[in-house]
């Protein structure tokens, strides 16, 4: 077991991740950076949002509103001393990429070009086409390759956070190509490893969202916040779950039914306009529109395919042009996924899982319970999205809350004392749990079995609507499948790029997370957001206003605290789309 | 593992492919632009062709009338005739590339890519109209 | 949708094979993943996105260069086997897994990123550029780094140095960027044997680019503004700067 040492390690290199390497590379250029990821930084999931970043930018715009949308897009569980920071530190954020070379789409007169997005009052979304993630990503990696001090290790997956004393000292992880385990130490640790779409059989995500941060940040005693909060996507192709960004309806799209009725109007969404207006419609925000799914699939108006009911998007009146200036990749993946040109037919489209508003516990630098250890991103729960994200958030959050987290955890390396003992035996000790496993040969289980079992069970008990029957059923099975991961059949006997034994450790760690997303859901009786319990469909502010804390307990099971929401400017009122 | 440098991790046993001496037959493609690039040879053949008649009419009459006759003779009419389609395949191949290394624009449209070939192509047949003219007339 | 195909796979074990051999495998659609899911967990590839944009999963799929979440196996006759194998001209790590730490460091070496040293002085307000100045260089920014142009590239296997079509797009998507300042000093790391003119315009890395970002077209247009600078400095007593 080789040993690596540095001052700084980032775990995943997406938009956070790369964000906060070059934060602290810039603040610090005298300390030794690391990013870890396990795929290499542009294949990062951040390289598939489509629509845009939000940040006030136009003189019709004002932080008050954005910070407003996001707070009641919120359903009022974000802390508004976040989103504060957040709505202020977003538009030098964008300036500061656009500088690093990012392709945003223009004006005519050369200035960014702004569109609408869902659940936001005015257009402040900014955009690279449709393919905004791509060229962040792309952007920060090459822009990433310029700082020397900025080490990387790529593919290498990590699998254990080194925590001793309440202090994070470092990680130990694999070296995918060779399978060798090595350990590296670091002052301070910020996890950037994104999602956990994975744990769902019908989502956008990637196939490396497996919530890796989350759960060895629980794992080594930091709670999980907010995880029942799971965002449905109301567009994504039905066979694939591929995302059709929300910027189709941004620009214009429509939503309709079986009998091409734009069918939102009956969800309290406002009345329909042929163009596009804020807040409204196809531009209310994801929870809402998402939940009108289910509804009007319950009425019997949506239509059904092979790959189950779905309703269609229609864009064809917005025209070829517009089509290929804006929104070209939506045009790509129909062509390419679907078998169709959205030019001149309807999209089928149905909700789909793209986004958990839980994560990792973290204050609004990024720091979580744990001394020397940070997140931001999607992995990270730092309050700003609540029980439901708007549309283009998060592609800034990335930036705000990676390059805070970056700074944060650059200045926590100056008092760090150098680890003890404790943490090489630790080190030893995941050595030797991961050769055991290696070593392991009497399996019976597949992991693609397990991995669909545990998919479905989710969808069905953690829905759109969820009950507490089902998803106590969803428990049991839960519990189930996690016996039955102690015996998993590896038939891949390679030490060399040995997918099939990281696809083990990714199984193990979306199982915990699993079980903590239905425990959360469990224990919050209320609707609130993408949260909706049939059988508490009302908001309850004097129960619930507060974030769930899940701890993992020392027999693995998760035990739920609530810490209260940080009200500032805007006390709990009713979410109002439709009608200003 | 990179930092600065990227280069394969310590201790792998890579596999490295070993390229074929024939690689160039294996792909349709590879084939025709090996065979464009070999047609070169050709044109240059041309113009030492026209060098040398070039130097034989300063040389005087009869070493000229010498250079007629051997580009008159069996032999070097079929030279000729193979040269001559191999320029054409050069030509042929080579106009259609040009439109990458040309970039228009008239307004905010870039200028496609067949105009350009085209106008290459048409300036190709007008300076050989104008040749066969001036070569033809008497 | 229970269409049967026949895949032919190459795999390279490092620990037991000199070099690789070819197994098959009868399979439905998705093909890969039904094979490591059902039928052999130890077959190993990259993948990730499964929409075309993170660039994870390019192969030769029939000797072609494929993004193979991008090709529809319907594409194919099901009558014959599929032959899937790892990149050519890169290095095999094992299977369909190749070694791309040489791409990187192709990619690094030319600058990728906005050179200039004035951006304190601007740094509230975003650089205008126009619509028009995006679209100079927007086509050479869409390169996924999937890599299938290099397969398709026969100099990267004669001359492995060779920078290689989409690192020299890349330095091309920043020269042309109204924002950069920083043409000279990538000309300094091209204008070299195994830069620029290491490549003989085969024009294939254009055919085979998934993204239709036309590296060909970048390196001749590169090319074009290496030589004009040449001769500028030649035949000017200012020279080309």
């Amino acid at each position: 077991m080789a040993t690596y040492s540095c001052d700084l390690l980032i775990v995943g290199g997406g938009g956070a991740g790369l964000r906060a390497s070059i934060a602290a590379a810039e603040a610090r250029p005298d300390l030794d950076v690391a990013v870890v990821s396990k795929v290499y930084p542009m294949r990062s999931h951040t390289v598939a949002a489509e629509g845009g970043a939000a940040a006030v930018i136009k003189d019709t715009d004002s932080l008050e509103a954005h910070a407003y949308d996001t707070v009641s897009g919120a359903d009022w569980l974000c802390d508004q001393d976040v989103v504060e920071a957040f709505v202020n530190e977003a538009p030098r954020e964008m300036v500061q990429l656009e500088h690093w070379g990012c392709p945003w789409s223009r004006e005519p007169d050369g200035s960014v070009a702004v569109r609408p997005f869902g659940g936001m009052k005015v257009s402040r979304t900014w955009f690279a086409a449709d393919k905004t993630g791509f060229h962040m990503l792309h952007s920060l990696f090459q822009t990433s390759l310029k700082y020397k001090s900025v080490k990387r290790y790529d593919e290498w997956f990590v699998t254990r956070l080194l925590v001793d004393d309440g202090r994070c000292a470092g990680v130990v992880a694999v070296e995918i190509a060779t399978g060798e385990i090595h350990s590296i130490m670091a002052k301070a640790v910020i996890l950037c490893t994104g999602g956990c779409g994975k744990i769902f059989p019908f989502t956008t995500n990637a196939n490396i969202k497996n919530g890796d941060g989350m759960a060895l940040a629980y794992r080594a005693g930091a709670p999980l916040k907010d995880m029942e909060f799971v965002q449905y996507h109301p567009t994504g192709l039905p066979a694939t779950g591929i995302l059709i960004t929300e910027a189709t309806r941004a620009e214009g799209g429509w939503l309709v039914n079986k009998d091409g009725y734009r069918y939102l109007q009956d969800y309290a969404l406002g009345t329909p306009e042929p163009k596009p207006v804020h807040r409204t419609m196809e531009l209310g925000p994801r929870d809402r529109l998402s939940q009108a799914f289910i509804k009007e699939q319950e009425r019997g108006r949506t239509l059904e395919g092979p790959y189950g009911h779905y309703v269609n998007l229609d864009i064809r009146h917005i025209g070829e042009a517009v089509i290929d200036k804006k929104l070209p990749f939506v045009r790509e993946l129909c062509l390419k996924y679907a078998n169709l040109d959205p030019v001149h037919e309807v999209i089928p489209v149905r909700p789909v899982v793209h986004y958990i508003m839980g994560g990792v516990h973290t204050d609004i630098h990024g720091a979580t319970p744990i001394a020397g250890l940070y997140a931001a991103g999607e992995v990270a729960c730092v309050s700003l999205n609540g029980a439901n994200r708007l549309g283009s958030n998060s592609l800034t959050e990335c930036l705000v809350f990676g390059a805070r987290a970056g700074l944060a955890a650059a200045e926590f390396v100056d008092g760090a004392a150098p680890a003890g003992a404790a943490i090489e035996a630790q080190a030893r000790d995941e050595e030797q749990r991961l050769r055991a496993l290696m070593a392991k040969t009497d399996g019976t289980e597949r992991i693609a079995d397990l991995r669909s079992e545990m998919q479905s069970t989710m969808e069905e008990s953690a829905g759109i609507y969820r009950a507490g029957d089902t998803l106590a059923a969803g428990g049991e099975t839960l519990g189930r499948l996690r016996q039955h991961a102690r015996h998993l059949k590896l038939e891949d006997r390679s030490s060399t790029f040995n997918t099939e034994f990281i696809s083990a450790l990714e199984l193990d760690y979306m199982l915990e997370l699993a079980e903590v997303i239905l425990r959360s859901a469990v224990e919050r009786t209320e609707s609130r957001g993408a949260h909706q319990r049939i059988d508490f469909p009302a908001r309850d502010d004097d129960k619930f206003l507060a974030h769930s804390l899940a701890y993992r307990a020392d027999d693995g099971s998760a035990r739920i605290e609530y810490l209260p929401v940080t009200i500032t400017q805007w006390p709990p009122g009713a979410r109002v789309y439709g009608k200003q | 593992m990179s930092g600065g440098a990227h280069e394969p991790a310590a201790g792998l046993k890579l596999y490295h492919p070993p390229m074929s001496l024939w690689w160039w037959l294996e792909r349709r493609a590879y084939f025709k632009i090996v065979v464009r690039e070999l047609t070169s040879l050709f044109v240059g053949a041309f113009a030492v062709v026209t060098l040398l008649q070039i130097r034989a009419v300063g040389d005087g009459p009869e070493p000229y009338a010498a250079f007629a006759a051997m580009l008159g003779s069996p032999a070097f009419i079929t030279f000729s005739v193979v040269a001559f389609l191999a320029v054409l395949f050069h030509a042929l191949t080579w106009f259609p590339l040009v439109p990458t290394t040309i970039v228009l624009r008239v307004g905010e449209q870039r200028v496609p890519g067949n105009i350009i070939a085209g106008a290459h192509f048409a300036g190709w047949l007008i300076v050989s109209v104008v040749v066969a003219y001036i070569l033809l007339r008497g | 949708m229970a269409e049967t195909l026949r895949l032919e796979v190459s795999r390279y074990r490092p620990e037991e094979d000199s070099e690789p051999t070819l197994q098959s495998y009868d399979v439905l659609l998705d093909a890969l993943n039904h094979v490591k899911n059902e039928i052999d967990g130890s077959l190993t590839f990259r993948w990730s996105c499964r929409m075309g944009v993170c660039g994870s999963c390019g192969m030769m799929a029939n000797g072609e260069p494929k993004l193979t979440c991008a090709v529809p196996l319907t594409d194919y006759d099901p009558a014959q086997p599929i032959r899937i194998e790892p990149l050519q001209f890169f290095p095999v790590v094992r299977d369909l897994v190749i070694d791309m730490s040489s791409f990187l460091e192709k990619l690094s070496n030319v600058k990728p990123w906005i050179i200039r040293d004035d951006v304190e002085a601007t740094e509230a307000v975003e650089f205008k550029q126009t619509p028009a100045e995006l679209d100079a260089y927007k086509q050479f920014s869409m390169c996924i780094n999937c890599m299938l142009c290099y397969s398709a590239c026969p100099v990267i296997g004669l001359e492995p140095e060779f920078s290689g079509p989409a690192a020299i797009a890349l330095a091309q998507r920043y020269n042309l960027d109204s924002r950069d300042k920083g043409k000279e000093e990538r000309m300094d790391v091209l204008d070299a044997h195994e830069g620029l003119w290491g490549c003989t315009y085969f024009g294939e890395c254009t055919k085979v680019c998934p993204k239709n970002v036309d590296p060909a077209g970048a390196i001749q247009l590169y090319k074009m503004a290496s030589a004009t600078d040449y001769l500028k400095s030649l035949l000017l007593p200012w020279g080309s700067k």
